[in-house]
C-alpha cells in the first residue's frame, strides 16, 4: 500500500478519505500482500497432511492442530511486534535479549505469589517501553543505523542478563502458569492472547493515524519528512510498540517455564526468526509495503514445518536447512511479483 | 539542530562513562549471584578461597549421602554396570503392565544432542532399543536444547496417543517440572534420566550416584596433589542445571577446606575453542596456574593445549572419560584424574523402560555406579580404535554394531 | 586513490595536495587507529608484557581470524550488502575439516582445498540469489545461515565427529621457528599480513573502485557502465573464501567446536563498523576496517585484565559500537 496524500486535518475529507479506504480494501484485500502467503500456508499444510498420514502419523487431529496453535503463539506475538518496525523500514534485533529479560524480571517479581503478579506486569511493560525508547531515540537522535542500534541493545541487554542470572531464577505462580497451559475446550488461552494481539496491531495499523504514518515513512521517509509528517516520535513509537510485544513474549514464556530463564529468548532464536516470519509473510524488508495478518501466516507456516518434522522424526537440522531454502525461495518469487 | 551536534560527543563520553563505572562496580562487587562469583581482578589481594557463594541447589543431606555411595557395593552383576543398581528402593510397575507383550512404542525427549557425550549415549540407546525385541519403535525428539520447544514435545507426546512410556530427557531443571508433571497425570508411565526435575511423579528416576560425588572426587585428587596456597582455576560447563551445579557445589566444598586458592570459576559453554582462550586469558592474568578442575571432559583437551601453546607444563587436570583426554594424558604421562557421569545409563534408561511395562519392579530412584578412572586403572579403560569423542564409559562393547556404530575401527 | 570517509569542509578535493589528502583520510579513518594505538598502550599500562614480542604475537595470533573475517564483511559491506552467513560457514569449515581429516595428515592438503572451493561456492550462492533473483541479501544470507547450520549437523548427527590432524592445526596454532627476537612467527600471523596488503591492493585496483561506486550509487554505477552483478558477486566470493580461511585457522587454534562460528558475523560486521565501514555501502577502508577487527580483541583482552571478563563484556561491547557508530553518522552529517 504506497502512501499518495499527505494527511489532511478537516473532519469532512477525513471521512471521505475513510469511506473511500473501506472500499478500496475490498478489492484491496485480495490485492494485499497476505493472500499469497495464506495460498502457501493451505498448500503446505495440504501437503504436510499427506505425508505425514503416509508416514502413519496423524496430521488433522485436534491434540495436533492444538500442538501446532501452542507452537505458534510465542512467535506470533514478538512477531507481530517486528512487522511493525520492518513496515517502517527498521528492524529490532534486540527483541530476543529482551524477551528473556522480560521472563526474568517477570518471575522473580513474582515470586510464586499471586499477590504479586499485576505489579510484575506492570515492571515488565515498563520495560518494554523503556527498552523501545531506548531503541527509538538511538536511531533517530544519535543517527544510528537500525541494525547497529538494536544489535547495541541486545549486547547490552545480553551482559546485564549474564551478569545478574547464571540460569533460572524466579517462580511463576501456578494461577499465572496457568495462561502457558489452560485451554478453553482444545483451544490454548494463550491463543486467544496471540489473537488479541495480531488484531490489535492489525487496528494499529490500518485504522489509525498512527498506522497510516507508519506505512508512509516506511514508503519513503524523506517524502513524508517533506510532507510534514513528524517522522521521528513515528519511528520511536513504533519500536516501543515492538519492545512492548516483546516482553509480552517473555510474559507468556515465563508462565510456560515456571520461572524465567537468561536463554529463553535466544534459544528460540526470535530475533531471526520474527525478522524471517514477517518476511516470509510478504512485508518487504525495505518497508512501506506488507501487514500483520502475512506475519501471522508466515508463522504458521514455520509452525506448520516443525510439527510436520517431529512427526516425521526427521532431524531437527534437516528442518533448518528447509526453512532456509523455503526463506529464500518465498522471497524470491515475491521479488519476481 | 543542537542535538545533532552534541549526539556524538555524547555518545564517546557515554561510552567512556560506562567502561569506567564497569571497571569500578566490578572490582568491589561479588555479585548477588547464588553459585560462584566472578574472578577477582589481578589487582586486588589473592583471596584465601574466593569460590563465591554455595549454589541454590546444595543439599547437605544429598551431599554427605552421594559422597558415602562411592564406597557402597552395587547390587546386581558387575560386569554389566548398567543393570546396577545402589542401595535401591523398589516401586511396583503392575498398573503400568502393557496389555501386549510386544509391539511397543517407545517414545523418548530428548534434551539435545549438541555435544558429544549424549550422541554417544543416543547411539547406545538406539542399539539397545533395536536390541530389544518387545520393542516395535523407538521414537526420539530432540528439543534442540530448547526448554520451549521440550515442554512443546512431551504435550504432543503425551496428547498424540501413540507412546506406550516416555522417557523424558530434561533440558533444564526447574522449567522442565510442570511439563513432566503433567505427562504423569496422562496415565502413560513416564520414566527421567540424566538431569532431574523437582518432582518424583515419575515411575523411576535414572542416574549415576551424582555431581557431589564427581566433583568431589575431581577436587580431592587436586587436594592431593596440589600444595596449598596453589592457584586453581574451576571450568564449568553452564549454570543452572542441577547436575552440572551438585558438581561445582561438591567440589567447592573440598576446595574451601582445603585453602586452595580458587583464582576464577568460569563458564565454559562445553565449547573448546572458548575454553582454550579462558585458559590463556588466566595463564596471562595469574602467570601461571598449578591445577585445573572442570566439570566435564569434552574440553580438557583444549585446557591442556592452552598450557602447550603457553609453553608452561600442565599442571595437575581434572577430566573425564572422554577417549581424546584419556589418550593424551598416557601419552603425555599427565598429571589426572577422569571421574565419570556413566555414559552407560543412556542404556538403563531402555532397559528400566521395558521392566516397566512388563510389570516387573523397578527402583523408585535407580542409583548407577560411577566408577572414576585413576592413574592405576587408565589402561583398562583407553580405547586406540575408537575415536576421540568417545567415552569410556559407553557399556555398549556387547552390542550389535559395535564399534562401527560408535565410530570405531 | 583509496576513498575515505566523506571528505569534511576545508580539506582538499580529488585535486587538492597530497599531504592535505592524506590529512583528509586519516581524519576520516583515523580514528580507528588512534583508538587502537590508544587501547595498546593501555593493555601495556596493565600488563606490562604485552609489548613483548611473545604475547602481542600470541595477541595477533588470536586476533587474525577475526581481523580476516572482517575484511571479507568488508567487501561485502562497501558494495551495499550483508553476509549474515560467515558465522555458520565458519562452523561448517571447522566441523567438515575434522571429519573428512579424521586424524590422518595426509589428508590434510586436499581438505584444504576443498575448504576453500566451499567458501568460494558459498559465496557464488549467496551473490547469485541476492543479484539475479532480487533477493535482499539480509534474507538471502540468512537463510544460508539456517541452511549451513542444519546441513553441516545433518551430516555429524548433531555434534562435530574425527579428529583434525596435527598439520593442518599448525596453521593455527604453530609458525616458522627460530627467527631472531621473536623466535617463533606464527602462520596466522603472516596469513594477516598479507591478506591485508592484498586487500588493499585490491581496493586500489578498478574492481575495487567499482565496488565502492556500486555501494554508494548503484544506479549511477550501472550507467557508468559498471558490471553491478558481477562486481557484488566477486565480493561474496571474497566474504566466503576469507571466511573459509578464517575457519582453518581457528580450526587450528581452538581445536573442533560446534560453536567456534556462533555470532561470528556480528563481531565481523562490528569491527567493520567501528573502523568507519557506513552500513549501506559506499564508505570505509580495508585497512581500517581490519584495524577495528585489532581494537575489539584488544578491547576484550583490555577487559580480562579489569577483570570484566565474560558478563559485562556484552554491555561494553553494545554501548561502545553504539558511540562508534554515532560519532562516524555525526561526523558525516555534521559536514553537510
Amino acid at each position: 500500500m504506497t502512501v499518495v496524500d499527505p494527511p489532511e486535518q478537516s473532519a469532512g475529507s477525513r471521512a471521505s478519505r475513510r469511506s473511500e479506504r473501506v472500499a478500496g480494501w475490498r478489492v484491496g484485500i485480495l490485492a494485499s500482500p497476505a493472500a499469497p502467503v495464506y495460498g502457501a500456508l493451505i498448500g503446505i499444510f495440504v501437503i504436510a497432511w499427506i505425508v505425514v498420514t503416509i508416514h502413519g502419523g496423524t496430521f488433522l487431529t485436534v491434540p495436533n492442530v492444538v500442538n501446532m496453535l501452542q507452537r505458534s503463539v510465542a512467535l506470533g506475538i514478538v512477531s507481530a511486534g517486528q512487522t511493525v518496525v520492518i513496515l517502517l523500514g527498521s528492524l529490532d534485533l534486540s527483541v530476543a535479549q529482551l524477551i528473556s529479560l522480560a521472563s526474568l524480571l517477570a518471575a522473580t517479581t513474582m515470586d510464586g505469589q499471586d499477590a504479586n503478579v499485576v505489579p510484575a506486569i506492570a515492571a515488565v511493560l515498563a520495560l518494554g517501553v523503556g527498552v523501545g525508547l531506548a531503541n527509538g531515540v538511538i536511531i533517530t537522535k544519535l543517527r544510528v543505523n537500525a541494525f547497529i542500534a538494536t544489535l547495541g541493545t541486545a549486547l547490552f541487554i545480553s551482559g546485564i542478563i549474564q551478569n545478574r542470572w547464571d540460569g533460572p531464577a524466579g517462580a511463576v505462580p501456578k494461577s499465572f502458569e496457568d495462561l502457558g497451559y489452560t485451554r478453553f475446550g482444545v483451544i490454548p488461552l494463550s491463543f486467544f492472547l496471540l489473537a488479541v494481539i495480531v488484531v490489535v496491531v492489525w487496528f494499529i495499523l490500518r485504522n489509525t493515524r498512527f498506522g497510516y504514518r507508519i506505512y508512509a515513512v516506511g514508503g519513503s521517509e524523506d517524502v513524508s519528512k517533506l510532507s510534514g509528517l513528524r517522522t521521528h516520535r513515528t519511528i520511536i513509537a513504533a519500536h516501543v510498540v515492538c519492545s512492548l510485544t516483546a516482553v509480552i513474549t517473555g510474559l507468556f514464556l515465563a508462565s510456560r517455564l515456571g520461572a524465567g530463564t537468561p536463554t529463553v529468548g535466544t534459544d528460540g532464536g526470535y530475533d531471526l526468526e520474527s525478522i524471517a516470519a514477517v518476511v516470509l509473510g510478504g512485508t518487504a524488508l525495505a518497508g512501506g509495503r506488507g501487514g500483520v495478518l502475512g506475519t501471522l501466516g508466515g508463522v504458521f507456516i514455520l509452525a506448520v514445518l516443525d510439527n510436520t518434522f517431529n512427526q516425521l522424526e526427521l532431524n531437527a537440522f534437516l528442518k533448518d536447512v528447509v526453512r532456509g531454502v523455503i526463506l529464500i525461495a518465498a522471497i524470491a518469487v515475491y521479488a519476481l511479483r | 539542530m543542537t542535538w545533532r551536534r552534541l549526539a556524538g560527543p555524547f555518545a564517546l563520553l557515554a561510552c567512556c562513562a560506562t567502561v569506567a563505572a564497569c571497571g569500578t562496580t566490578d572490582d568491589s562487587s561479588s555479585g548477588d549471584k547464588a553459585t560462584g562469583g566472578e574472578a577477582t581482578p589481578a589487582a586486588t589481594e589473592a583471596k584465601k578461597s574466593n569460590t563465591g557463594e554455595q549454589s541454590e541447589f546444595f543439599v547437605q543431606a544429598d551431599y554427605d549421602k552421594q559422597l558415602a555411595q562411592r564406597s557402597v557395593t552395587p547390587e546386581g552383576d558387575a560386569s554389566k554396570p548398567w543393570t546396577q543398581m545402589i542401595e535401591p528402593e523398589m516401586v511396583s510397575t503392575e498398573k503400568f503392565k502393557s496389555k501386549k507383550s510386544s509391539g511397543w512404542n517407545v517414545c523418548f525427549s530428548n534434551a539435545a544432542s549438541d555435544n558429544p557425550w549424549r550422541q554417544n549415549g543416543l547411539i547406545t540407546m538406539k542399539a539397545e532399543a533395536e536390541n530389544t525385541k518387545e520393542i516395535a519403535k523407538f521414537t526420539v525428539v530432540d528439543a534442540e536444547a530448547k526448554d520451549d520447544k521440550q515442554i512443546s514435545d512431551i504435550e504432543a507426546m503425551t496428547s498424540g496417543g501413540k507412546c506406550d512410556i516416555i522417557i523424558i530427557a530434561p533440558n533444564t531443571t526447574a522449567t522442565l517440572t510442570p511439563a513432566v508433571e503433567k505427562a504423569c497425570e496422562s496415565k502413560i508411565p513416564v520414566i527421567v534420566f540424566d538431569r532431574g526435575v523437582t518432582t518424583d511423579c515419575p515411575v523411576t528416576f535414572i542416574h549415576p550416584i551424582g555431581g557431589y560425588a564427581f566433583g568431589a572426587d575431581a577436587a580431592e585428587f587436586l587436594k592431593e596433589k596440589v600444595k596449598p596456597e596453589g592457584k586453581i582455576l574451576a571450568l564449568r560447563i553452564l549454570p543452572g542445571v542441577d547436575v552440572l551445579e551438585t558438581r561445582w557445589s561438591g567440589a567447592k566444598g573440598i576446595f574451601d577446606e582445603a585453602g586452595l586458592n580458587v583464582v576464577g570459576v568460569e563458564f565454559t559453554d562445553g565449547d573448546p575453542a572458548k575454553t582454550k582462550s579462558i585458559v590463556s586469558d588466566y595463564i596471562q592474568r595469574e602467570g601461571s596456574l598449578d591445577g585445573v578442575w572442570m566439570d566435564a571432559g569434552a574440553t580438557a583437551v583444549a585446557a591442556i593445549e592452552a598450557f602447550e601453546d603457553a609453553g608452561q607444563d600442565v599442571p595437575p587436570i581434572t577430566g573425564e572419560d572422554q577417549n581424546d583426554f584419556l589418550t593424551k594424558w598416557k601419552d603425555e604421562g599427565l598429571t589426572a584424574v577422569a571421574p565419570t557421569y556413566s555414559n552407560f545409563q543412556w542404556r538403563t534408561a531402555v532397559i528400566a523402560a521395558v521392566k516397566v511395562l512388563k510389570g516387573e519392579e523397578v527402583p523408585k530412584e535407580w542409583v548407577l555406579p560411577q566408577p572414576k578412572i585413576t592413574e592405576e586403572t587408565l589402561d583398562q579403560y583407553v580405547k586406540p580404535n575408537m575415536p576421540p569423542l568417545y567415552y569410556a564409559l559407553c557399556g555398549c562393547e556387547d552390542l550389535p554394531g559395535f564399534p562401527e556404530k560408535w565410530g570405531g575401527k | 586513490m583509496s576513498t575515505e570517509n566523506a571528505t569534511t569542509p576545508g580539506f582538499g578535493d580529488e585535486t587538492g595536495d597530497r599531504g592535505r589528502r592524506l590529512l583528509s583520510s586519516l581524519m576520516g579513518t583515523g580514528t580507528i587507529f588512534v583508538l587502537l594505538l590508544i587501547l595498546w598502550v593501555w593493555i601495556t599500562i596493565l600488563n606490562p608484557s604485552f609489548a613483548e614480542p611473545g604475547p602481542f604475537l600470541a595477541y595477533l595470533k588470536r586476533s587474525a581470524p577475526l581481523v580476516i573475517l572482517a575484511a571479507g564483511a568488508y567487501f561485502v559491506l562497501v558494495s551495499g550488502n550483508f553476509d549474515l552467513s560467515v558465522g555458520s560457514l565458519v562452523t561448517v569449515i571447522v566441523v567438515v575439516a575434522a571429519r573428512l581429516i579424521d586424524g590422518d595428515p595426509s589428508n590434510t592438503w586436499p581438505v584444504i582445498v576443498l575448504l576453500l572451493v566451499i567458501g568460494v561456492v558459498v559465496g557464488l550462492v549467496n551473490g547469485f540469489i541476492s543479484t539475479v533473483l532480487r533477493v535482499p541479501s539480509f534474507i538471502t544470507t540468512l537463510g544460508m545461515l539456517l541452511i549451513l547450520n542444519g546441513a553441516v549437523f545433518l551430516w555429524t548427527g548433531g555434534a562435530p565427529r574425527g579428529a583434525l590432524a596435527d598439520n593442518f592445526r599448525s596453521i593455527g596454532r604453530q609458525g616458522i621457528n627460530g627467527i631472531p627476537w621473536i623466535e617463533q612467527l606464527p602462520w596466522s600471523v603472516l596469513l594477516l599480513f598479507a591478506i591485508g596488503a592484498a586487500s588493499a591492493l585490491l581496493m586500489r585496483s578498478d574492481f575495487g573502485r567499482q565496488l565502492i561506486a556500486t555501494g554508494d550509487n548503484e544506479r549511477a554505477a550501472r550507467l557508468s557502465g559498471v558490471r553491478v552483478n558481477r562486481v557484488r558477486i566477486l565480493a561474496f566470493v571474497l566474504s566466503g573464501t576469507l571466511a573459509a580461511v578464517a575457519g582453518i585457522l581457528l580450526a587450528g587454534f581452538g581445536g573442533v567446536s560446534a560453536q567456534v562460528g556462533q555470532g561470528l558475523e556480528f563481531d565481523a560486521i562490528t569491527a567493520c563498523v567501528l573502523g568507519g565501514v557506513v552500513l549501506g555501502g559506499g564508505r570505509g577502508s580495508v585497512v581500517a576496517a581490519m584495524a577495528g577487527a585489532l581494537t575489539l580483541e584488544a578491547l576484550f583482552t583490555w577487559l580480562n585484565l579489569q577483570g570484566i571478563s565474560g558478563a559485562l563484556e556484552d554491555t561494553v561491547q553494545g554501548v561502545i559500537i553504539i558511540a562508534a557508530v554515532s560519532f562516524a553518522s555525526y561526523r558525516l552529517r555534521g559536514a553537510r
